[in-house]
């Protein structure tokens, strides 16, 4: 059986028992909405656009937060990679605060920012940096010796052999960073949407519990939940395996 | 002499900080031309003498000369093949045997020089083909091509062949043998196999072990090609693991691992 078949029959199973679970009453419709009702409130939200302007407007907070955060990861990464010093002071608190999750920063952003969309773009940058910086570090301290080795033999040494051989020897790292830095910018933007005004899919999604709207909450969640998988698997993880292979990793 | 190395010591220090000896008192001469293999038990410091003359690993006393200049740092004139072909995987094959000249001259010229010397390793057609794509033997091939377009006027071997199997690599010395006699390089080629030696080289300079010497420097006079010589190959083979005698056993062994492929 293909993957795409079990999968297919997995999901309807699921939604099938969930359905049924709703119409025998095992549970109560305030509890957990039927999938029925959750589909009904998510093609009333597409209809009046709500949930339109949300991706919208979270797509675009995240689309500023991540090239930032891409951009940022690189540089301090490099920095890192080069430099013992840097990476025995900097690379420490890079560590430290790689550990702290980045929605706490959101009542500092607030101070610093004010409400509305400078703190939570602030927040989805540091929830992307700091993955991205560890990763292009790491990537650039494992280049093979030999290609380095190799590319001296050839005439090539200082700025031009880093142009050359290190950066391109370590875009598999530059890819899985990009890659996670998605992942917890997508987290860290739901979070911090969630804490603030709107529109965007975490502030629908506080805003319709607030009103008691069970079934659109859970609407939200499979959107963002759908929204993640498909960027991770059409995306990210597609880039990933060409690179991999191309690079000689990947059997 | 256009190789020269005079009393070349390398000591490194462990991590207890105490010296660890790896060549002691190295001198040899190679002359233009010649094919000259370093031969000898792993951990006798024939790769890093090698890496001296290429000037990737500098000696703690004494000195190397190419051509009449002491080495100090890497440069063109000195090609180095290693075990593994060391391809760069974002490259394709002709972007990898072009990366060495991409200074030096236009991208057209650099492209007809390495469709040269693809050829002359039978790879021609393989112009556009990454180096994942390709199966070792070719891929130390290309790496054979991109050292070889650079021009060099030596050509270092780091155990080219010992990741090969034994059909790819016996096509790969008829293969060597030919672009030698072709190009008319200055070939260091360093190994453990001494019917590898035998095999390809002019003189076979044998390496003992802890610390790394040279035992002794032997003139292979049989006639090419070789393989008609059996009985003298057959002969030397005999003298050179006589002249080993202590370090025999350790280059037996390596031997028995290497032919049987591993």
């Amino acid at each position: 059986m293909k993957p795409a078949v079990k999968r297919i029959i997995f999901f309807a199973a699921l939604i099938v028992f969930w359905e049924l679970g709703s119409r025998f009453e095992l549970w109560h419709e305030t509890i957990l909405p039927s999938p029925v009702s959750v589909y009904a409130s998510l093609v009333a939200g597409f209809a009046d656009m709500t949930l339109v302007y949300d991706l919208i407007a979270s797509f675009r907070r995240l689309l500023i937060g991540l090239v930032a955060a891409i951009i940022i990861g690189t540089g301090v990464g490099i920095l890192l990679a080069r430099s013992k010093t840097a990476d025995e002071t900097l690379g420490t608190l890079v560590l430290a605060l790689q550990s702290v999750p980045s929605i706490v920063w959101l009542p500092l952003a607030m101070m610093w920012f004010g409400l509305g969309e400078g703190s939570i773009i602030f927040v989805v940058i540091l929830g992307g940096t700091f993955v991205m910086i560890l990763n292009v570090r790491t990537g650039i301290k494992n280049v093979d010796p030999l290609f380095i080795k190799a590319a001296r033999t050839m005439g090539s040494n200082g700025l031009d052999l880093f142009i050359k051989v290190i950066i391109p020897a370590s875009v598999p790292y530059f890819v899985t960073g990009a890659r996670l830095a998605w992942a917890f910018a997508w987290r860290a933007l739901m979070a911090g949407e969630l804490l603030s005004s709107g529109p965007g899919l975490g502030y629908t999604l506080r805003y319709a519990s607030d009103f008691g709207n069970m079934s659109l909450v859970i609407g939200v969640m499979i959107i963002i939940g759908v929204v993640g998988a498909i960027v991770d698997l059409l995306i990210f993880q597609r880039i990933e395996k060409n690179v991999l292979k191309r690079w000689g990793l990947e059997a | 002499m256009f190789i020269e190395a005079k009393q070349i010591n390398k000591v490194y220090f462990d991590k207890n900080n105490q010296p660890n000896t790896v060549l002691k008192d190295i001198d040899l001469s190679i002359q233009k031309g010649e094919f000259v293999s370093i031969l000898g038990p792993s951990g006798c410091g024939k790769s890093t003498l090698l890496s001296m003359i290429a000037g990737l690993v500098s000696p703690t006393s004494g000195a190397i000369i190419v051509d009449g200049k002491k080495v100090i740092k890497p440069g063109k004139d000195r090609g180095m093949v290693f075990q593994q072909a060391a391809l760069f995987p974002w490259m394709n094959v002709t972007e990898n045997v072009m990366f060495p000249l991409r200074k030096e001259m236009s991208k057209k010229e650099g492209q007809e020089r390495a469709h040269h010397f693809l050829k002359m390793v039978q790879l021609s057609n393989y112009p556009a083909h990454y180096p994942h794509e390709l199966s070792g033997g070719m891929q130390q091939r290309v790496s054979i091509a991109r050292s070889l377009a650079m021009d060099p006027a030596v050509l270092l071997m780091d155990e080219p062949f010992g990741a090969l199997d034994e059909q790819t690599r016996s096509r790969l010395h008829g293969q060597l043998e030919e672009i030698w006699m072709d190009t008319k390089k200055t070939i260091v080629f360093v190994t453990h196999s001494i019917s590898e030696s035998i095999k390809l080289s002019d003189r076979i300079l044998v390496m003992g072990t802890r610390p790394g010497t040279i035992l002794t420097d032997i003139t292979v006079d049989i006639p090419r090609p070789r393989e008609q010589h059996r009985q003298q190959i057959a002969a030397l083979e005999e003298r050179i693991m006589g002249l080993l005698k202590t370090e025999i056993d350790k280059v037996i062994d390596e031997e028995q691992a290497y032919e049987a492929g591993s």
